[in-house]
């Protein structure tokens, strides 16, 4: 009787929970460490659903914050994965296709975080069930936050699918068959592209807030997203070069920073645009942007983030386009910190928070966040690198081949 | 060797202790999250089944509608030791409503501000109210040189005064948010939110143009003996924590032929409500011979609240 395929899931699953759980004495830390974060977010987002959103320094003002800033920068990161895969897979890159699979991951833990920041700012997450088609009532095609919910759970699964295919063929010591995910692969590339047009939309479809009502926000979002992503993507893969046996050729990481290169300056020349618009025209419309920029009568809380945003990208751009940012090294590492804190803040807090400042009555009403959202944002950060350690731990363990089906089972199929 | 042997038990090898480790550390890790969400079980207490499962508004059956008003008079009850009671307002046939605000002859004395804080049993500490009132500069609609945060006898010189509530728009940008549809259009033109379904994503708070929804920040907190026990389930019930509220035309009133609270409550006439389907009605004589406007008319969302000065 040969080993059903069942048998065969269950050993890829135990296995790879043996892996996710061995390493060193850093591995332990950098687990110990994010548990012990995530646990102190859930316990104030906990505290946050006994008492009320009044935990937070949200106000009627100005009514969606960090929750919903951080979630519109992790839209960013899941969607600058595809740059992985267009080249990989449209131009036939054979090195960069080795390793698209760390795009995906990314992908994988971007839209975890997305989904919890949009659960934590949630009034009443018990009554999330109203959202699910058929059971409640779900306000599509007319609602864009229905379409934004579609597109961001689509996205999720098609990765999940691809991910888990490749892994566990791989696993079983076979070579995938295109047919079963290649399709997926560019559907994918479509799908990206959307989850940041339709993220952009949910905020410049609102006529009453002249700061987002402007055609270039999304092309602007998918920019400063294939900045981004690419970044965050160096970063892991330095990681995994340092950090494992898996090989990591120059050409890829090469390719992404000359993608970052192009990206940043089409994403500030954007920035320009936009801002020659805004200050020429003047009028009310540019309220929101002089308080962002440079302060209205006498509130200036935003005004430190924003030109601390615009340093980092200028410099962590400056920095790309050193021939040392086509090397391995410091140089690139820094660069990609620079524009990923550069690119948070001015996603996040400096593109949401203008939106409501001042208030669509002009009442200048200031925000910055409260201890309990930084506890839950940050606790969303660490679950999400800790979705995607575990991940990763289990590609490499799979790709070098510490995990596999063992000879016996697979040759009895 | 031998030693370490003799002290460990001879199944417990170099393999499975580690497995036991990690069963030690899987175990305490449960254990720091489940103090961690110990809160939620705190709220879950508050929380009733019935209230988890209950449907839309719009697709209970009328005994469904009436167990749910039933239970909820019986909740508010216990809660506050009042004889509330909880009923239900359909729009009435042949009405779309209307509202008009002379502003000539509005003095910004907030009586209407604080007519809707009593009426609609509003939080007290935050002084909630469904209306703000604008002390404007003379020589332009301008909110930018506006103010709401006004402290001296009113009228000031050279200023007017520009109250704001739910402009019940006819294209109404809120209804369009919502991805639930727990906000929707009545067929008199209120836009009701169902406080049982709101999951407050507050989509339609950033939708609003007039800065008329608000958001319920924590529980509402009343005290017994001010609360207006006279409740709709569509309007003036106290209303969950965590969900958006907005005016609602002071349903339980103006559908029982009754008018608004901040209608009454004004002491100088400057605001005119009505049926405009209704040509004898006071907002059709307005509406046909002032020279009215709306606010932010760009947008296309249709106000079903008008301004107008009268010298």
């Amino acid at each position: 009787m040969a080993t059903s395929g069942a048998t065969n899931y269950f050993r890829f699953l135990r296995q790879a929970l043996h892996v996710a759980t061995e390493g060193g004495w850093l591995f332990y830390t950098w687990m110990f460490v994010l548990t012990a974060v995530s646990l102190v977010g859930a316990n104030a987002w906990a505290f946050q659903v006994r008492d009320g959103m009044i935990r937070t320094n949200m106000t009627d003002h100005v009514s969606w914050g960090l929750y919903i800033a951080n979630f519109t920068f992790c839209v960013g990161l899941a969607a600058g994965g595809v740059m992985m895969v267009i080249p990989a897979y449209l131009y036939r890159d054979q090195e960069m296709h080795d390793v698209t699979i760390i795009g995906e991951i990314v992908a994988i833990a971007a839209i975890v975080m997305c989904t919890l920041s949009v659960i934590v700012d949630l009034g009443r997450p018990d009554r999330l069930w109203h959202m699910i088609p058929g059971l409640g009532k779900f306000n599509w095609p007319i609602s864009m936050l229905t379409w934004d919910m579609i597109v961001l759970n689509v996205y999720l699964v098609i990765n999940l699918h691809v991910v888990g295919y490749l892994l566990y063929t791989r696993f079983r010591g076979r070579t995938p068959n295109p047919i079963w995910y290649v399709p997926f692969i560019f559907v994918s590339i479509f799908w990206a592209i959307s989850i940041h047009t339709v993220t952009a939309f949910l905020y410049c479809g609102l006529g009453g807030r002249p700061f987002w009502n402007t055609a270039l926000l999304a092309p602007r979002f998918l920019a400063s997203a294939f900045v981004s992503g690419p970044a965050f993507i160096l970063l892991v893969m330095r990681v995994v070069r340092v950090g494992s046996d898996l090989p990591m050729h120059p050409g890829p990481a090469r390719l992404l920073v000359q993608i970052i290169r192009v990206a940043s300056v089409v994403n500030l020349l954007m920035l320009i645009s936009e801002l020659f618009t805004i200050f020429y025209t003047g009028a009310g419309h540019a309220a929101s942007a002089r308080y962002l920029y440079f302060g209205e009568d006498g509130h200036r809380a935003l005004v430190p983030w924003i030109w601390s945003a615009i340093s980092l990208n200028l410099v962590g751009t400056a920095l790309f386009f050193t021939p040392a940012a086509l090397r391995r090294g410091t140089t690139r590492v820094i660069a990609c910190l620079l524009v990923l804190v550069g690119i948070w803040i001015e996603k996040g807090i400096g593109l949401i928070v203008p939106g409501f400042v001042p208030s669509t009555l002009h009442e200048l009403i200031e925000y910055v966040p409260s201890v309990t959202e930084w506890k839950i944002t940050a606790g969303i950060w660490a679950f999400g690198l800790l979705v995607l350690t575990v991940m990763l731990k289990v590609t490499i363990a799979v790709f070098t081949q510490e995990m596999k089906l063992p000879s016996h089972a697979a040759a009895e199929r | 060797m031998t030693e370490r042997r003799a002290i460990e038990l001879p199944v417990v090898g170099e393999v499975t202790r580690r497995t036991v480790m990690k069963a030690g550390a899987a175990t305490l890790g449960l254990a720091a999250w489940a103090t961690a969400l110990r809160p939620l079980v705190e709220w879950a207490d508050d929380q009733n089944v019935d209230d988890f499962l209950q449907k839309h508004y719009r697709e209970l059956t009328p005994s469904e509608l009436q167990d749910v008003l039933n239970r909820l008079t019986d909740d508010a009850r216990r809660e506050t030791g009042r004889p509330v009671v909880i009923r239900d307002h359909k729009p009435l046939p042949g009405v779309v409503f209307a509202y008009a605000l002379n502003l000539s002859i509005c003095i910004g004395c907030r009586r209407c501000a604080e007519a809707c804080h009593r009426e609609n049993n509003h939080d007290r500490a935050t002084h909630q109210s469904y209306i703000r009132v604008f002390e404007m500069q003379k020589g332009g609609i301008d909110f930018e040189r506006g103010t709401a945060d006004y402290h001296h006898p009113v009228r000031a010189k050279d200023k007017y005064y520009m109250p704001v509530q739910c402009q019940q728009c006819e294209n109404p940008p809120c209804v369009k948010a919502c991805p639930i549809e727990a906000t929707w259009q009545e067929e008199d033109g209120i836009v009701v939110v169902d406080y049982n379904w709101c999951i407050g994503c507050r989509y339609c708070e950033a939708a609003c143009p007039y800065h008329a929804r608000r958001f319920n920040w924590e529980k509402p907190r009343v005290p017994a003996e001010e609360i207006n026990i006279q409740q709709s389930y569509l309007s003036n019930r106290i209303r969950p924590q965590g969900v958006m509220e907005k005016c609602h035309f002071c349903l339980h009133r103006t559908r029982e032929g009754r008018l608004p609270a901040c209608l009454e409550a004004c002491p100088t006439g400057a605001r005119v409500f009505g049926n405009i389907l209704d040509p004898q009605s006071e907002i059709r004589w307005v509406l046909e011979n002032k020279r009215v406007f709306v606010l932010k008319e760009e947008l296309g969302t249709k106000p079903r609240f008008y301004y107008f000065f009268d010298k």
